[in-house]
């Protein structure tokens, strides 16, 4: 899969280019208020292990401070959803992975 | 089991007339509209647009479609649901239900409903002469999900 890794601003080490295996890349994408506050649709978001969890991603988003901080802030309530499907913050997140991050839904 | 996402308006009566055409198995039908409301906490609304995720927001529908004839003995689902800007008193869902009897149409279509309240992605945004904002979730609309779940199913 051809990307472009955008690194966190936060305290992750850059990714070894030699050791792929080591890092994987998730689709984020940023929907209602979520993609307002971030002033983005989305991004490719690199992050170290084979298996991260949903709970590993908004923390490394946190770090960055600002909106993500704020928005993604324990307690605030964000639904998340893994290739399409609505997930607890405990679910695998795995290499090539779509992760919507948005606010409670009010369809209807 | 059909689900549309469509900024165009729909008619119930056609919609209705369809579902049930040529099936003399169908013995209720069971419809829900929901429309938008022009008061929403004492602020007057102008318009609403609704926004959803695309490529999620069918599979989440069908899924919910699906769960409603896995729990009821019903015949047919159909579900619609407008996206774009819409004006008050417009039409934005609508769920259609067919059925031998009565009980089965209305329990799914009200299931049908309280499940896309919580599990549909779409996202409502207000704007009023004050400006825009995002309409909130409910906790009723959760505790009226929750309502399904316990106990598991209902008693047929």
């Amino acid at each position: 899969m051809s990307h472009a890794a955008v690194a966190a601003t936060g305290s992750h080490p850059m990714p070894d280019s030699r050791a792929t295996s080591a890092t994987m890349t998730v689709h984020l994408v940023f929907l209602a208020r979520l993609r307002e506050a971030f002033g983005s649709t989305g991004e490719l978001l690199s992050v170290p292990g084979d298996v991260s969890s949903v709970a590993d991603i908004t923390a490394t988003l946190r770090e960055r401070g600002g909106a993500f901080a704020a928005e993604l802030a324990p307690g605030r309530a964000v639904r998340v959803a893994v290739n399409h499907a609505m997930v607890a913050a405990d679910a695998p997140v795995r290499d090539g992975d779509e992760v919507a991050l948005f606010p409670p839904v009010t369809g209807g | 089991m059909t689900v549309r996402i469509q900024a165009e308006d729909f008619d119930a009566g056609v919609e209705i007339t369809s579902l049930r055409a040529g099936n003399p198995r169908v013995g209720a039908v069971a419809t829900f509209i929901g429309t938008v409301r022009d008061l929403s906490d004492a602020a007057q609304v102008s318009t609403l647009t609704l926004e959803h995720y695309p490529g999620m927001t069918e599979k989440a529908l069908e899924a919910v479609a699906a769960e409603a004839r896995s729990r009821f003995d019903i015949i047919d689902v159909l579900v619609i649901h407008r996206i774009g800007t819409l004006a008050p008193a417009d039409q934005i869902v609508l769920v259609v239900v067919t059925s031998a009897h009565r009980g089965d149409a209305f329990d799914a279509c009200r299931f049908v409903m309280d499940y896309l309240k919580t599990r549909a992605p779409f996202w409502k945004k207000e704007t009023t002469p004050q400006g825009t904002r995002w309409v909130d979730a409910r906790a009723s609309d959760e505790e009226a999900a929750a309502r399904w779940q316990d106990p598991p199913a209902p008693a047929r």
